[in-house]
């Protein structure tokens, strides 16, 4: 017999079938010994597995948003706002929730010791940053936009362009690591990463839209990309929990 | 209103410019009463150590409480963090310090074994995979989760003793593969 509160706690449902990439993925030849061989066993969502880390601003630094002002000097490339919003699957705003990136250069270089190939890095550039998002669920950072990078996947490999994110939505259960890329790039067929994704609309909300309203004159190009991290299971308590 | 869910991407090989925090591994401060390392390595289905993977811990607070409106049995205010983060060095090597779990009911009520639920990333890991740490040396009767785990394999969320601390170890593929839930 369940307890009372127990009975209201929330789950998290699954998104559908084809949004998420499978362990298993020949194309991306890491996956082969990577990916577990048994079955999953099936987890109930119980107390561990619908909280989560609520982690605030005492993880940020001041210009940790702004990838572009963490040396003396401005790095090279085109500067660009990249803003959005983190929601669950029932379009609530996460509120306040920490959400870091991670990137290469405008050349497509990581400041990374196994990165070696042969393109700079930049001395005014690290390429990682955070920040918290607000009431509404938003988030901002001023970056570069960064360059492709070749890797050694397949015959002549590239990766289009992208950036890193890590969020962690209210639950265990919503964490997410994604990539964000951009509009139009030319290198997305060939991408064993981007392609993973089995539903083709899936695969396209990963890619960012241009942003006009959001451009700066004469100082940065803006693009838009929101996270949508799993929504809720209807329950028969969800009335009482909205009025609350 | 519905909106449809962002896909899950590889962290890559590059996840230590971005993720690593100083006091990732420190659930608590050096020093804590009761504190144990939990020590482990991340290997593939070679048995070959995984440089560029990172493992995150969620668990309760000792008294079994989560600082979190979702739980109802919650201490707002409650300092402990309860989550840790550890990159894999090298050597494919993680540690976290942290405390025992306390005991967190069920959803029937019932008391779970103490646990701590992880997620991997690395290279080569398109989602993340979720497991959960039990300890050995606990007891781990009744666990309606550990239970579900089919006999032969249960022993792969078992940390076990080392010395004072303890030691999980994370075999993605092959013989002795760890148990990995759909949450
Ligand atoms: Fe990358």
């Amino acid at each position: 017999m369940a307890t009372p509160t127990e009975r209201r706690l929330p789950q998290y449902r699954p998104d559908p079938d084809g949004t998420h990439p499978p362990l298993d993925y020949a194309p991306y030849r890491s996956t082969a010994l990577r990916h577990p061989t048994q079955p999953l066993v099936l987890l109930p969502q119980m107390l561990t597995e619908v909280t989560g880390p609520l982690l605030g601003p005492g993880r940020l630094g001041e210009l940790d948003n702004d990838l572009t002002r963490q040396h003396p000097g401005e790095p090279q490339g085109q500067r660009i706002i990249v803003t959005g919003r983190l929601l669950d699957g029932d379009a609530r705003p996460i509120r306040n929730s920490l959400v870091e990136i991670w990137q290469a250069n405008a050349g497509g270089r990581y400041r990374h010791t196994g990165d070696r190939w042969p393109s700079p890095l930049d001395p005014n550039f690290d390429g990682l940053g955070r920040t918290l998002t607000d009431d509404d669920g938003r988030y901002e950072f001023t970056t570069i936009k960064p360059g492709a990078y070749p890797w050694k996947n397949h015959d002549n490999a590239w990766r289009p362009a992208h950036i890193h994110f890590s969020v962690f939505g209210a639950a265990f259960t919503q964490r997410l690591v994604t990539q964000m890329y951009f509009p139009d790039d030319p290198l997305f067929s060939q991408d064993p990463i981007f392609n993973s994704i089995p539903d083709e609309k899936a695969r396209q909300r990963m890619i960012s839209r241009f942003d006009l309203d959001r451009t700066e004159e004469e100082w940065a190009l803006a693009f838009q990309f929101d996270i949508v991290v799993r929504g809720r299971e209807q329950s028969v308590f969800e009335d009482e929990e909205e009025d609350e | 209103m519905r909106l449809e869910g962002t896909p899950s991407q590889t962290v890559g090989p590059y996840l230590s410019i971005g993720l690593p925090w100083d006091d990732g591994p420190f659930v608590v401060p050096e020093g804590t009463e009761g504190a144990v390392w939990i020590r482990g390595g991340v290997y593939d289905g070679a048995g070959n150590p995984v440089p560029d993977a990172m493992i995150e811990t969620w668990q309760a607070d000792p008294d079994g409480g989560f600082d979190h409106p979702d739980d109802p049995r919650g201490k707002p205010g409650d300092p402990f963090r309860g989550f840790g983060r550890c990159p894999t060095d090298a050597q494919g090597q993680y540690r976290i310090l942290t405390v025992l779990p306390g005991v967190v009911p069920d959803a029937s009520g019932a008391s779970q074994a103490r646990h701590i639920d992880v997620s991997v990333f690395a290279r080569g890991l398109l989602n993340r995979v979720v497991t959960r740490i039990y300890f050995e040396d606990q007891d781990n009767a009744g666990d309606a989760v550990l239970a579900s785990v089919p006999e032969e394999r249960r022993d792969t969320l078992l940390a076990k003793k080392d010395g004072a601390d303890y030691r999980f170890d994370v075999r993605l593929q092959g013989e002795d593969e760890t148990v990995f839930f759909a949450v």
